[in-house]
């Protein structure tokens, strides 16, 4: 199974990159650009064949590495 | 009393520390590999600045995971004193040693200067030999030196008194040109609730010569060894 993984940050949490990115954006002539967020996305093969013990194991993965959970939240895809 | 200076891949500020405990301080000091994981001789443990593991997934992420970490988890717990300079504060948050994180910096830009930090209270054992209210100039150096935590860490942080750096102008005034990352309330190091934990952005060990351009770093070490002598 593959699990996919978007980690974000908090809605409180400034994110001066995304602030970079959406200037850029908005010198090359894009307007109408509310606002930027900058996030990571992993994808991380699993040898589980089961759904629901892969999207378990990718949960914890996701709360206990792949995202600080005082900054940042996450979502978890699973796809066979 | 014995210090250790623990090295992770991309430590860079090793030596630094390593250097200043043998030679002002003047006590015995080992580095410490992470993956040792055998603390038991040692009465301070410092987590020195630089780029563990590259600053890959988080700033200090991948070395809190590290074997040595665990120990130092144990150590702290004994209320043995732990000190997390820059890197070493980055890796402290996310073990979970102290709360909140530390987030890119407000203008994005690597900061690579000296500062000004007042010093906010003198109850830790890494501050008892200072004033507070008084002014270190000590260097920084990061990208990632941006404090954040929420609401309710804040007030407990400030209630417990536990921010014990904050930046400053020359005159110890806080305010946006003096906070050279936008930390919150111009947070430059907290302690842990036992006080036995401390992390701070800016460097004290390289500032410990008046030929490195500051030698206020001093009093920070002097405090530890006096609080390891009256242990004793």
């Amino acid at each position: 199974m593959k699990a996919k993984v978007y980690v974000t940050l908090k809605s409180g949490v400034l994110d001066p990159q995304g602030k970079a990115i959406q200037h850029s954006v908005e010198l090359l002539g894009y307007g109408g650009i509310a606002d930027v967020r900058q996030g990571k996305y992993f994808e991380v093969a699993l040898e589980e064949t089961d759904e629901a013990r892969a999207r378990e194991t990718a949960e914890r993965m996701a709360k206990d590495v792949l995202s600080n959970p005082v900054i940042e939240d996450y979502r978890v895809e699973i796809e066979a | 009393m014995k210090f250790g200076v623990i090295v992770f891949p991309g430590s860079n500020c090793d030596h630094d520390a390593y250097h200043v405990i043998s030679k002002h301080v003047g006590q015995p000091v080992d580095f410490i590999w992470h993956r040792d994981t055998d603390l038991s001789t040692y009465d301070a443990v410092i987590i020195p600045g630089g780029f563990s593991y590259g600053d890959y997934l988080r700033a200090g992420a991948l070395a809190s995971f590290s074997p040595v970490m665990a120990s130092v988890k144990e150590f702290a717990a004994q209320g043995r004193l732990v000190l997390g300079i820059c890197n070493g504060f980055q890796i402290l948050c996310e073990a979970g040693l102290l709360p909140g994180a530390l987030i890119r910096n407000r203008d994005l830009h690597f900061v690579c200067r000296h500062v000004h930090v007042r010093v906010e209270t003198v109850d830790t054992p890494f501050t008892g030999e200072l004033r507070k209210g008084e002014v270190l100039h000590l260097p920084v150096a990061h990208a990632e030196g941006n404090y954040v935590c929420d609401d309710e860490t804040f007030a407990e942080l400030e209630r417990e008194g536990r921010v014990v750096f904050r930046y400053c102008d020359e005159r110890g005034e806080t305010n946006p040109e003096s906070n050279p990352n936008g930390s919150r309330s111009a947070i430059a190091g907290i302690c842990s609730r036992g006080r036995n934990v401390l992390g701070l952005m800016p460097h004290p060990e390289r500032a410990c010569e008046d030929l490195l351009g500051s030698s206020d770093g001093r009093d920070i070490f002097r405090s530890l060894a006096a609080t390891l002598a009256a242990r004793a």
